[in-house]
């Protein structure tokens, strides 16, 4: 990604440590002793099938669960509830429907009523980045599923966000709708340069979107696989079609088959 | 045209029945002590209003059952607010807001009246007590409905509580709330009409009493008519201000099942 030499070992700015979560009273865990280190700037696909801990994982990050045990840090401060520097966008698009598109995109700092100049000046800036600028009047009740995921991702955005976390935004979209909000995340994230986790049960939305992968499976989830993805930047649709691509592919199914010949409930 | 064409229907409807009801009560049909023909309860009516002699008790009817609606319907959002976001408030309340629910408040007439004397102040706490209890439900029902997917986002993005439920829960509840209002305005009337029956000086419920007494049937159905008018009028005013209000849930006609009376 840089031309920074291999060896400078970059301060993850997220670190996992030994963190342990369960719902109360249900056993097994749904993660243990789970150790994760993000560097900065990464786009990093957390891959698995559903009930391995992947949306668990996110929300601990977002500060909406705490864990048992373990530690978590970003950029060196421990995580101990919602903080500014993190921005989601969940499965569903939440959007309020009785704001417009632009409260909406404005919604972490303050309705457009109370925004500042400069909070009104980027949440049109983002509303204009995810291409809905003659929508930004709109009600959600208006928008299609794709827009709507579009307003969370803009909304994710708000605040300039060190760490994006993405929970399978793009789940309950068409395939075609999928694909073109895989560019624009892309895009987005190019642009922005954030640190991003982008929970996924897609192998090829992982490939395509990631520069790593770690496979999350198992219940108590554990990390069955993490390995880089070397495609160049910007991708295409075309690399979709590449023969590295389809080399990888290859491998994280052969992977998840494997774990479900081992006996993980994997579904 | 389309609002002309929208309304022939029910007209239709009207002047059937009212053909209906007149041959009823014509020659041969049923004496008018039973029941009016349609142009006496009319001339009951016509009369009753432009010679004054209805307006007093329309006036203490309307204030009766506006006063008691406004209070009543202020303390049951209030109330309903407390119990669904105060656990605390709720252990100690809830069981108790359950059991008035569950008794026919128009059985505390005799005891308001006694309590608040034979004047309007007994109609408005009758009233507001009526149209408390279904409102309250629907609050509290609406408010826990909010999705909890649109809080934890709000969360997620460090919006404190108040925020959350200025912004997410309130409005979440505004067509349970609205759905509560609708029902409470018809309860209104009835708890108006309750209260001067059992006894009053004035209002359109004293007046289809005593002309009960004289035997006088088509000022009662006049009185009747009155408060149907009142009724439909009430309900009509609160679905507009829904529609304007509630602007996002559009021309959906699925509200949340409302509270008993």
């Amino acid at each position: 990604m840089s031309v920074a030499p291999a060896v400078a070992p970059e301060p993850p700015v997220l670190a996992l440590s030994d963190v342990r979560f369960a719902y109360r009273g249900s056993e097994p865990p749904i993660l243990d002793a789970l150790t994760l280190d993000v560097a900065e700037g990464a786009f990093v696909a957390i891959l698995g099938p559903s009930g391995g801990g992947k949306s668990t994982l996110l929300k601990l990050l977002a500060g909406l669960e705490r864990p048992q045990a373990g530690t978590m840090t970003l950029a060196g401060t421990p995580i101990r509830g919602p903080r500014r520097e993190i921005g989601m966008v969940f499965q569903k698009p939440t959007l309020l429907p009785w704001r417009t598109v632009r409260d909406n995109v404005l919604l972490p700092a303050a309705f457009a009523s109370r925004a500042s100049d400069a909070e009104r000046a980027r949440a049109d800036h983002l509303i204009e980045t995810v291409g809905l600028a003659r929508a930004a009047a709109l009600y959600p009740g208006a928008l299609s599923g794709g827009m709507a995921q579009r307003v969370g991702l803009a909304r994710m955005l708000m605040h300039r966000p060190q760490l994006l976390l993405l929970d399978e935004p793009f789940s309950a979209l068409d395939a075609m709708t999928r694909e073109r909000l895989s560019l624009e995340l892309q895009r987005i994230w190019m642009e922005e340069r954030s640190t991003a986790l982008f929970v996924t049960h897609s192998i090829p939305e992982a490939l395509f979107l990631a520069d790593r992968i770690v496979v999350l499976a198992g219940r108590p989830g554990r990390i069955l696989a993490d390995m880089e993805v070397p495609l160049a930047r910007p991708r295409t649709l075309d690399s979709l079609g590449a023969p590295d691509f389809a080399r990888l592919a290859r491998q994280l199914r052969r992977l998840f088959d494997d774990s479900i010949a081992a006996g993980d409930p994997v579904r | 045209m389309r609002r002309l064409l929208a309304v022939l229907p029910p007209a239709a409807t009207f002047l059937a029945l009212w053909a209906a009801w007149s041959y009823a009560t014509g020659p041969g049909g049923l004496p008018s002590y039973l029941l009016p023909p349609p142009g006496a309860v009319a001339r009951a009516l016509w009369s009753g209003l432009a010679d004054g002699a209805f307006w007093p008790h329309i006036r203490f009817t309307l204030t009766a059952t506006l006063s008691g609606y406004l209070l009543g319907s202020l303390a049951a959002v209030i109330t309903g607010i407390l119990v669904a976001e105060s656990r605390l408030f709720e252990r100690f309340v809830f069981p108790y807001i359950v059991a008035v629910q569950a008794m026919p408040k128009v059985a505390l007439a005799p005891l308001i009246l006694v309590w608040f004397g034979f004047g309007l102040a007994s109609k408005v706490v009758l009233v507001g007590l009526i149209c408390f209890f279904p409102l309250l439900v629907n609050t509290i029902g609406g408010i826990r409905r909010a999705d909890p997917d649109l809080i934890a986002m709000a969360r997620a993005f460090s919006r404190p509580g108040w925020w959350i439920f200025l912004h997410i829960k309130l409005p979440a509840a505004a067509s349970a709330i609205f759905a509560g209002l609708e029902i409470g305005i018809v309860l209104a009337l009835i708890g108006a009409v309750v209260g001067e029956f059992v006894a009053s000086e004035r209002g359109v419920g004293y007046l289809i009493g005593s002309a009960t007494v004289n035997m006088n049937v088509a000022v009662m159905f006049a009185g009747v008519v009155v408060l149907a008018a009142f009724g439909v009028l009430g309900s009509s005013l609160i679905r507009a201000l829904q529609r304007r209000v509630v602007f996002w849930e559009g021309a959906r006609n699925d509200l949340p099942p409302a509270g008993r009376t």
